[in-house]
């Protein structure tokens, strides 16, 4: 127990000062509050314990015993079903499709944005900014029908750039904000030296400013991809045909229609929360920390 | 409160002079900010144009005329039973969306950062912060389906099959479709099992701001875990218990996806929420008009609200200063 609580450095108190009142024996209480903290976790994981401990029982296993019960054999009648009748990995790939080319164009859009309210401080910039966060504060249903008629014109629906478009510019409103601030505070000096050594105002964003952000960058990319792909309203109106659904959509799909057989919904959502928990395991320190970078100034 | 922005600006731009310049001066930088105006352009303020004067319209979509309608819509609005019903359910989604999960999020970042964290190990905390965080990673459809497979409601509900064995008799309560109480409890529950994570990760970034010393010496002094929360904790993360507030406030007020799934509005239309009503009203309205009355409501209403926050933001932290 000790050495894992010491192994871990990033918390800065783990210093002189932490050895000493880790020296003091835990008293009663704490473990008391350790154990509603686990009780806690415990609680919002239930669900998908659920899911793991039914996804592999027959129907009729799945009628028979309790949802707490162990199968009693391992079927994979309900994920069998589920990837027969569904076409899971369009929807899978329309998902990624979609997620990464919004998280690419959103960043690029911020960077351009950011690059002449930050460091351009163009006149009116703090209208400007506003102007921008009006994408993150418009409800989603003010835009589906105006732009389901345009995209309608266009050619676009049921295709997913009518998805990329509209997202790139709901996240470049984030991006653009949260990276106008930071540019706000760019060293002076830096854009001076690169003005001295002759280079143009693209070049030295391209060489110079870009390089010096990209752990931000990055950051905003894995959320901007995890925000697209948890989307749900804009692509429900604009994507319709059974090959441009993505993940969430065809699962909704499936939880509506009514013969639906109760152990293929449940392996069809055990699968479709994978992605997520793969993502999630990957990026989970980013994710941890990025939360954080817009929220106080 | 005009001229506060004001000098903030006069004082940005003596700075802004001191950077370098080439060429054209600022005219070149407003070339960069051609995409993404022409974007937002296109995709946000078409649609609000054009659906705040479709608000004074009667249209029935499609090919059919439009007829001027003055503020017919407008007044009807504030007559209608359903939006109505449709707002005192977002009292209730706040409930769940803001008050609830700022509390208990308060609470759990407290546990997590000043006893388990110091006492029991950073591994430990983080590893349970990160649990608590997954269902906002979640997408929510997916989440929501998942609770609907739950609340089923004959005998393959979980719920259902938990209570028949507790109570040894057969129980089947349509949670979602039964009743009005049932049915918005259900909307809760996901909802803040949904939003818990959020506050807890920005709390506790923010309690690493804080002084460990602190807490060690409240410690000393005899202070109790709640002395200790209430004295050093809750003052010195008000501003992000702030910005928690506003954010997830105007989630609260364009809430869609948890209605949809769970409840599809029902029963009888009594879970409606703004958004959810919007929604339907576009697609199986007979007015489009009126639709888009809903709509710009809704959305003067985020507008207001997120005016209304920094403002009081903007105030608070003039007093600290």
């Amino acid at each position: 127990m000790t050495a894992v609580a010491q192994a871990p450095a990033p918390a800065p108190q783990s210093s002189g000062k932490d050895r000493r009142n880790k020296a003091r024996p835990r008293t009663p209480a704490e473990w008391v509050m350790l154990i509603l903290a686990i009780l806690g976790a415990l609680a919002i994981v239930f669900p998908m314990l659920l899911l793991l401990l039914n996804a592999f029982k027959s129907p009729q296993d799945y009628a028979n015993s309790g949802p707490l019960d162990l199968p009693q054999a391992l079927s994979f009648e309900g994920i069998t079903t589920f990837w027969e009748t569904q076409n899971f990995p369009r929807a899978l790939w329309n998902s990624i499709f979609i997620s990464t080319m919004v998280a690419i164009i959103a960043v690029v859009v911020s960077v351009l944005n950011s690059f002449a309210i930050g460091i351009g401080r163009v006149r009116g910039r703090t209208w400007i900014v506003l102007v921008f966060l009006m994408a993150n504060l418009v409800p989603q249903e003010m835009l589906f029908d105006p732009l389901f008629r345009l995209y309608d014109d266009l050619g676009l629906l049921s295709n997913p750039w009518s998805v990329i478009l509209t997202f790139v510019v709901i996240q470049s409103a984030f991006g653009t904000y949260l990276l106008s601030s930071l540019l706000g505070t760019f060293p002076k000096e830096i854009l001076e030296a690169a003005s001295v050594d002759g280079a143009t105002r693209w070049r030295t964003l391209r060489s110079v400013i870009v390089p010096i952000v990209r752990p931000t960058l990055s950051v905003l990319m894995v959320f901007f991809f995890i925000w697209t792909w948890n989307e749900f309203l804009l692509p429900l109106a604009f994507l319709n045909t059974s090959d441009s659904l993505t993940v969430p959509l065809l699962l909704e799909q499936l939880n509506g229609e009514r013969q639906t057989d109760t152990t293929t919904l449940i392996a069809g959502t055990l699968i479709s929360i994978i992605p997520t928990i793969i993502f999630f395991l990957i990026f989970q320190r980013t994710l941890t920390r990025g939360i954080t970078a817009g929220a106080v100034k | 409160m005009t001229s506060t922005p004001q000098r903030t600006r006069t004082r940005r731009a003596d700075e802004a002079a001191r950077i370098p310049q080439r060429g054209g001066g600022k005219l070149g930088y407003w070339l960069y900010l051609i995409p993404g105006a022409l974007l937002v352009g296109l995709v946000i303020f078409y649609p609000i144009v054009r659906n705040v004067r479709l608000s004074f319209f009667h249209w029935r979509g499609g090919r059919a005329e439009e007829s001027f309608a003055g503020l017919d819509n407008w007044i009807a609005l504030f007559g209608d039973q359903e939006f109505l019903q449709s707002f005192k359910n977002i009292i209730l989604v706040i409930i769940a969306m803001v008050i609830v999960p700022t509390l208990l999020g308060l609470i759990v970042a407290a546990l997590l950062f000043d006893v388990v964290g110091r006492r029991f190990g950073a591994r430990l905390s983080s590893f349970l912060r990160a649990t608590y965080y997954l269902p906002q990673i979640l997408p929510i459809a997916v989440a929501g389906v998942m609770f609907s497979w739950i609340l089923k409601p004959n005998s393959d509900g979980v719920l259902n099959q938990f209570l028949t064995t507790l109570t040894g008799s057969e129980v089947e309560i349509n949670w979602l479709g039964g009743q009005y109480s049932t049915a918005m409890a259900s909307v809760m529950v996901l909802m803040i099992w949904i939003q818990i994570g959020y506050p807890v990760v920005i709390f506790m970034a923010a309690l690493q701001r804080v002084d460990p010393q602190l807490y060690e010496a409240a410690e000393l002094d005899g202070a109790n875990w709640f002395q200790r929360f209430r004295a050093i904790t809750l003052p010195m993360i008000q501003p992000e218990v702030f910005v928690v507030a506003l954010t997830t406030t105007i989630a609260a007020l364009k809430v869609f996806a948890p209605v949809f799934i769970l409840t599809g509005g029902g029963p009888s239309k009594s879970t409606y929420v703004p958004s959810f009503y919007a929604y339907q009203e576009f697609i199986r309205g007979t007015d489009k008009g009126y639709a888009a009355t809903i709509a710009s409501a809704i959305t003067i209403l985020v507008v207001v609200v997120a005016i209304i926050f920094i403002r009081v933001q903007n105030r608070a932290e003039r007093k600290d200063a």
